[in-house]
């Protein structure tokens, strides 16, 4: 294993300013209002692996995401790719961007209505001028096809013609058509069945063993995620809280939070385990909380965790952890 | 499956058949739906998009929406029939008798009236109670469904309460008029994992303490395994198998079933591969003849593409599949 990450990233950061337009704020005297989206996050990515990033709505997984690709500026922070960075002016260079590709979570939107197949997954090769000719193109497309499991003459079809599991599987060799080898997958089985998110899944892992891909999964499931990822991030408010090898994630969570998301999910193997009641919701990210902006629903909480943010200590960000406190 | 029988069901489907009258046809879209929930039972009803199962949902409360029509079959509440009864009756019915609980808690509550004003004519309008007692209620209500400082937050506005919060607002709703069925579609689906199980609690305990049945409409066969004590598992518009809900979800029966459990990822355990069944749900204007998942079943045998298997005893369930025919 090599131990140069192919994504790196380092204390990234976003702000939104969520604030009322100029006029109105200064007629009811308001502040300007920001919004801390992700803040302080790092992680890498090795070569090969897939590194998920899992939290609930408003974690700010899918900001993470977004920065990588580059397509959403960060406040601050450093991302690289294969230790090429990414100018926060340029993005990433031509020759870099033709390797790093993004699979979005709805394939009906992602997908031009009005373009044929065929011409959706070319267009990646014509961007980046990667086919000599038509007949290059064409030999590619229905390889991409055949690969993604779908019919070379689905080529000339139009996206309404395919399901959602196939329209994703369009999306995916799209993804491939420019030999991309970093894909961003931004919950990409979210709005499918259960039996076609098992046939996508099913392929991404075939796909990352025969190409090598490196992938950013993010995604809300963690029974999803402990089927795909090599590494796992737990996001909560903007904030990294853990970060482990998914075997010890779920063999020992660490983090209260982390816990706490472990006990919450149904349980499908019905072991009679007994499960931890949740407290409360997820706070608004516009006042977040002080100190461990988990500390109000943490059952390990004391007076350092609100005033003081806990950093990252070996996978873990938690004081109780940090100081062995128990419950 | 004893204690069921001996009690008399709140809800009966008898042979359920809904349609849609379209210029291309006539589309069957639930084909011979029979099942009964019995006092204080949950009983979940899973699939995946297409299956039928929200639309037997609004096939029982009369919500079907045109050109859909119940073509034959019995709705049955508490062994009267109301799949013919007037817009009026049913409407009164749908209040009363049965509540009604869906994904999104903002299209069930009305964002311009505070959230007593919506409780409280509820209750007023199918109980006789004066305004106080109405008000006193819906407070006990918001109480009951864990609304913390319920006599504060009755005067608030669904903007102001959260996802969470708004979905218990909406259960509120529906126990207002202690009604004898609950019908939840995909009632936690918007919800994040965390607030999801909490709503789970209360649902469950309400239903437990009162009594009162519950249709449960999901894709989430964790929520199912959490909280039905029978399953039925549709496609196709057909129930393929039914049973307790540790059967059905620990050993299913049904290839469909089958499939359907195998490729859930867990949270224990990591497969190589997660099991898969290829193709998809067919669509309304192209169902199979025969058994509706002989194209996509592994076990397929040559009856299956002619006759169609109905819902046999087998175990304390009842499948639809050739294959489990055979002791009979």
């Amino acid at each position: 294993m090599s131990a140069k990450p192919m994504v790196s990233v380092t204390h990234a950061r976003k702000v939104f300013d969520v604030s009322q337009p100029w006029l109105e704020r200064v007629l009811s005297g308001q502040d300007k209002q920001m919004l801390v989206a992700v803040d302080d996050v790092s992680f890498t990515i090795k070569k090969g692996e897939t590194f998920a990033l899992v939290g609930e709505s408003g974690s700010g997984k899918s900001t993470v995401a977004r920065m990588v690709t580059g397509l959403l500026p960060a406040s601050s922070g450093t991302f690289s790719i294969d230790d090429v960075p990414l100018d926060p002016e340029h993005g990433y260079p031509l020759a870099l961007r033709r390797r790093l590709q993004m699979i979005f979570q709805d394939p009906y939107a992602s997908l031009d209505p009005r373009w044929r197949v065929g011409q959706i997954i070319a267009e990646p090769m014509k961007a980046f001028g990667l086919a000599r000719n038509e007949d290059e193109e064409r030999a590619r497309v229905s390889q991409l096809l055949k690969l993604v499991g779908l019919d070379p003459a689905d080529a000339v079809k139009f996206p309404h013609q395919f399901s959602g599991g196939q329209r994703q599987r369009i999306a995916i060799a799209r993804a491939l058509a420019s030999d991309a080898d970093v894909i961003v997958c931004d919950e990409p089985t979210s709005a499918l069945d259960v039996s076609v998110q098992a046939q996508i899944l099913n392929l991404m892992k075939d796909l990352q063993r025969d190409l090598g891909l490196t992938l950013l999964f993010i995604s809300h499931n963690l029974a999803v995620v402990r089927y795909m990822a090599d590494v796992i991030g737990v996001m909560y408010l903007g904030r990294l809280v853990e970060v482990a090898r998914v075997e010890t994630l779920f063999a020992q969570p660490r983090h209260p939070y982390t816990r706490m998301l472990l006990d919450a999910v149904p349980d499908l193997a019905m072991s009679g385990r007994s499960r931890q009641p949740v407290q409360g919701e997820v706070p608004n990210p516009i006042s977040p909380p002080s100190g461990c902006t988990f500390h109000p629903r943490c059952p390990l909480a004391n007076t350092r965790c609100q005033t003081e943010i806990p950093l990252m200590v070996d996978g873990v960000a938690c004081h109780a952890v940090q100081e062995n406190r128990k419950a | 499956m004893t204690t069921l029988s001996a009690k008399s069901p709140v809800l009966e489907l008898r042979n359920l058949v809904v349609e849609f009258v379209t210029r291309h046809g006539t589309l069957r879209a639930l084909d011979g739906i029979s099942f009964s929930i019995a006092p204080g039972e949950v009983l979940g009803v899973v699939g995946e998009s297409g299956a039928g199962k929200s639309l037997t949902g609004a096939a029982v409360i009369g919500l079907l929406e045109p050109p859909g029509r119940i073509a034959s079959g019995e709705v049955l509440l508490a062994g009267q029939r109301i799949d013919h009864l007037p817009i009026e009756e049913l409407r009164h019915i749908r209040g009363k008798r049965i509540g009604t609980i869906f994904q999104d808690p903002l299209t069930s509550l009305d964002p311009l009236y505070r959230v007593g004003e919506q409780l409280i004519e509820t209750i007023r309008t199918h109980l006789s109670v004066s305004e106080q007692e109405a008000r006193a209620r819906a407070i006990a209500l918001l109480a009951e469904v864990g609304i913390p400082a319920p006599e504060k937050r009755i005067d608030g506005y669904p903007h102001e309460f959260s996802g969470g919060m708004r979905q218990r607002v909406v259960i509120a709703l529906a126990l207002a008029a202690e009604p004898e069925l609950i019908i939840a579609d995909e009632p936690t689906t918007a919800l994040d994992v965390s607030v999801q199980a909490q709503i789970i609690a209360v649902l469950k305990k309400l239903c437990r303490e009162r009594g009162t049945a519950v249709m449960l409409i999901t894709h989430d066969m964790g929520v199912i395994a959490e909280t039905a004590d029978r399953v039925a598992v549709m496609y196709a518009g057909r129930v393929i198998e039914i049973g307790p809900v540790r059967d059905v979800v620990k050993s299913p029966k049904h290839p469909y079933a089958k499939g359907l459990m195998g490729s859930i990822p867990a949270l224990d355990e990591r497969p190589e591969r997660l099991l898969q069944i290829e193709g998809a749900m067919p669509r309304l204007n192209a169902i199979p003849q025969g058994c509706a998942f002989h194209p996509r079943c592994p076990h397929v045998m040559p009856r299956c593409h002619e006759a169609r298997p109905v819902l046999a005893p087998v175990g304390a369930g009842q499948v639809a599949c050739f294959l489990h025919e055979v002791g009979q």
